[in-house]
């Protein structure tokens, strides 16, 4: 079956009242951006309060519906089929083709349903529905009609041409990337961080992400790993503007001068802050981390709290009531799981103590961080100034 | 100044290598296999790379079977040997020191019904051939031992292993891993009762992707890779001429002043391993002079994490090894290294520095004095909480 368009169904931004169009050309924009990686040609356009991405030249089918399907605020994908309006006997053969191209097994239930943007048609959409269905009982006597549950809608659009669809193909949902503010993601090399990424960019959020390089206890290649997990991320994100911020100095410096069973917690508020600095610089107005309660020894409620004092922007933790499984779930689905379990970041695991805190006293950290006074200011903006920026995925 | 002290792991392509790669990609870039004057042209250098190194062995030219590499030699003797041999027998015997590219093998053979005793090592290294003695029985077919361990250095007593097998049965084949050692030693197969010899170019400063198999041309092997009949059937595939071409050049530039070579390389590698000894609580665990391999010094550093102070050694632009990967994450601690008994403690903390021509005592002297700067500030951090106490 050769399909000449994509019918393009969005659902919840349907109901934003006055912002709707704001909403609709922030999704036109995001499947224009996402098409562009496809061998094809394409137009976006708007009408009639629906999306439809009409291929200008030849293209590839499947590529095409795999960058719809990474869109966000796209509800469903359904490839259409064009023909000419050459009289309704005519029709009946078009759509008897269609049904015969499409499906293998004629063994189903359907249902016909006709719309007439061009009411000039001869026939009423309920004459189209009955004469149509009839037609298609008689060329495959292996399907059945069932108006209340059918396995398959035979849509029929009559305008100047005719659209052709059955296939509802579903999208991701969510929000089109760019209609919810810009929020700062902090990215580790693992599992969790880039799903944190993609869900929060499933709300419409633009992402920019914050990565802590310790060399020589991290490795470029943990570095790389981390550069190709935000490129991964940005296929359905879009660009994502990664701030690498060198750590190391800092966190000797906590090595040096604080209780070494706090020392995950007093860098995870180093992070947080510094996370927050670049945040506000980058006009990021959230922060998002890969947090779910209980994983490790530092993502304990208690130690949450503690983290969370020094912030005074909000922190997004789309994953916190997750199981890992569920995490490793979305991670497989979307395509992060394999880069995120490479094992490249090694020697951090020097900073974490045999027996670290599971449930720190916020006034006990605070305490322990005034030994850091004499330095830590000098050394937190040397690390927010020296970030070095890499764009992931295409711009 | 840049130290590329990873040698045993890959060498710079020497200039005449270059030379004749580029030349027989595009000059002579014909089929060997074509009956045309370009393809005859294209096999006069496989010919000629094959008769240079059978002369570097002392043996016939058609004993020579070029393979992808080091690896693909490896696979090609051991599973090749035991197929071909085994109504024989399906008794394998190596050594707890091999490197993957025999272990995987060996591994898979086991998994086809093939038996393998693994033989222990000393503290140096080293078989003990009471024990390889022992270990020989009626259905033996197989013993393959590698010349130079590629961790630490050692080189094993290949002489005297080979005579050992072939008095007591002379129908067993003898496989050695030459991967570390070719290049570096005299090498005498029919001397040394060896009936196949794994070697590989890049570590001799010639092309990745090119090697060899020795095979004794009375020892029974069957092929792996099957196709067009070229290498006597015994290797389909094209010839990778412009490999095949660089590994001989290499093959010639490293054996045309051997004995000067080697002079050199150990007289780098003794200057290291002295010069280590200025380290504070450092251990060599590779032997000076011609006791062990001339290119191989590994060190275990005290109180620090081998692959922390590799990286601190990168920013340096001193490139190394470690002996072992660092964490939970890599299950595999060397083999070799707990084969030798290195103390747990240094498992973690061990380094393998390994020469090439290129190499100058200069570099070296650099080396120590980063690793002198290093050292202090890594060992502070780098045993981690549990290791200072507070």
């Amino acid at each position: 079956m050769r399909y000449q368009s994509f019918l393009i169904k969005y659902a919840e931004i349907g109901v934003k009242g006055k912002n709707r169009y704001m909403f609709e050309d922030a999704l036109v924009k995001q499947i224009r951006f996402a098409l562009k990686a496809v061998d094809g040609e394409f137009e976006v356009v708007k009408e009639s309060g629906r999306i439809y991405a009409n291929a200008l030249s030849d293209f590839d089918f499947e590529d095409a519906l795999e960058a719809l399907e990474r869109v966000f605020g796209v509800s469903a994908i359904c490839p259409l089929v064009q023909v000419d309006d050459l009289g309704f006997e005519e029709l009946k053969k078009q759509v008897v083709a269609y049904l015969d191209q499409v499906y293998q097994e004629k063994d189903f239930t359907f249902k016909v349903d006709a719309r007439r943007a061009n009411k000039q048609y001869p026939k009423t959409s309920e004459e189209v529905n009955r004469d149509l269905g009839e037609v298609i009982l008689e060329a495959f006597p292996g399907l059945s009609v069932d108006v209340h549950h059918p396995q398959v809608m035979v849509h029929v659009e009559i305008r100047s041409r005719i659209n052709l669809y059955s296939q509802v193909i579903p999208g991701p949902g969510g929000m089109p990337v760019g209609t919810n503010g810009r929020a700062m993601l902090l990215l580790s090399g693992g599992i969790d961080s880039p799903v944190a990424g993609y869900m929060i960019a499933k709300r419409g959020v633009v992402i920019e992400a914050v990565y802590f390089h310790a060399p020589p206890y991290t490795s470029e290649r943990a570095k790389e790993k981390v550069v190709e997990l935000a490129r991964l991320v940005s296929a359905y994100a879009g660009p994502i503007r990664l701030h690498i911020v060198n750590f190391t100095d800092i966190q000797l410096y906590i090595y040096d001068q604080c209780p070494h069973e706090e020392l995950t917690i007093i860098m995870r508020r180093y992070m947080m802050r510094i996370g927050e600095l670049i945040a506000r610089k980058e006009k990021c107005l959230g922060l998002i981390t890969g947090e779910s309660i209980g994983q490790v020894a530092s993502q304990t409620v208690q130690s949450l709290a503690a983290t969370n004092d020094v912030c005074t922007m909000p922190v997004f933790r789309p994953v916190i009531g997750f199981d890992k499984q569920e995490i490793v779930d979305i991670a497989e689905r979307i395509g992060t799981f394999e880069t995120s379990i490479q094992p490249f970041e090694d020697c951090c695991t020097i900073f974490v103590a045999k027996h670290p805190v599971t449930r720190p006293d916020i006034r006990k950290i605070r305490h322990s961080e005034g030994k850091l006074a004499e330095r830590i200011d000098g050394l937190v903006e040397t690390a927010v100034e020296t970030a070095e920026v890499v764009v992931c995925g295409r711009s | 100044m840049e130290a590329y002290l990873d040698n045993a792991a890959t060498t710079r392509v020497m200039d005449p290598v270059k030379e004749i790669v580029v030349r027989a990609m595009t000059e002579d870039y014909g089929n060997p296999s074509s009956k045309h004057k370009k393809g005859m042209d294209a096999e006069h250098y496989i010919k000629e790379a094959r008769a240079i190194i059978a002369r570097t062995l002392r043996v016939q030219d058609k004993e020579i079977v070029f393979t992808s590499g080091g690896t693909e030699s490896n696979n090609m003797a051991l599973i090749g040997g035991a197929f071909a041999n085994q109504r024989a027998g399906k008794h394998i015997i190596s050594t707890r020191i091999e490197h993957a590219s025999v272990y995987q093998p060996l591994a898979f053979l086991e998994s086809q019904g093939f038996e393998v005793t693994y033989l222990t090592v000393d503290s140096d290294g080293h078989i003990f051939l009471e024990e390889l003695k022992q270990a020989i029985r009626p259905d033996t077919i197989l013993v393959s031992v590698m010349y130079v361990n590629n961790e630490i250095g050692a080189v094993e007593p290949i002489g005297e292993i080979g005579r050992l097998i072939k008095e007591i049965d002379p129908g067993i084949l003898f496989h050695v891993d030459g991967i570390q050692a070719y290049g570096k030693y005299e090498i005498r197969p029919k001397r040394e009762g060896i009936d196949l010899l794994s070697v590989s170019g890049h570590k001799i400063h010639g092309p990745k992707g090119t090697g060899y198999l020795y095979i004794n041309e009375k020892a029974k092997i069957r092929p792996l890779i099957y196709g067009g009949g070229q290498q006597k059937d015994m290797r389909s595939g094209t010839e990778n001429v412009p490999g095949v071409a660089g590994l001989g050049a290499a093959a010639q530039e490293m054996y045309r002043d051997l004995s000067g070579h080697i002079e050199q390389m150990v007289r780098l590698k003794d200057h290291l391993i002295d010069r280590m000894g200025e380290i504070e609580r450092a251990v060599v665990n590779s032997k000076k002079g011609l006791e062990g391999a001339p290119h191989i010094v590994s060190v275990s550093f005290q109180g620090v994490r081998s692959e922390v102070l590799l990286h601190a050694l990168e920013e340096r632009k001193i490139y190394v090894s470690s002996g072992s990967a660092c964490s939970s994450n890599h299950p595999a601690i060397s083999g070799t290294l707990k084969a030798v008994g290195i103390k747990r403690e240094f498992l973690d903390s061990t380094l393998r520095f390994s020469l090439g021509m290129y190499n100058t005592q200069k570099e070296l002297d650099y080396a120590i004095q980063v690793l002198k700067e290093l050292l202090p500030m890594l060992r502070r951090y780098g045993g981690g909480p549990g290791g200072k106490r507070r």
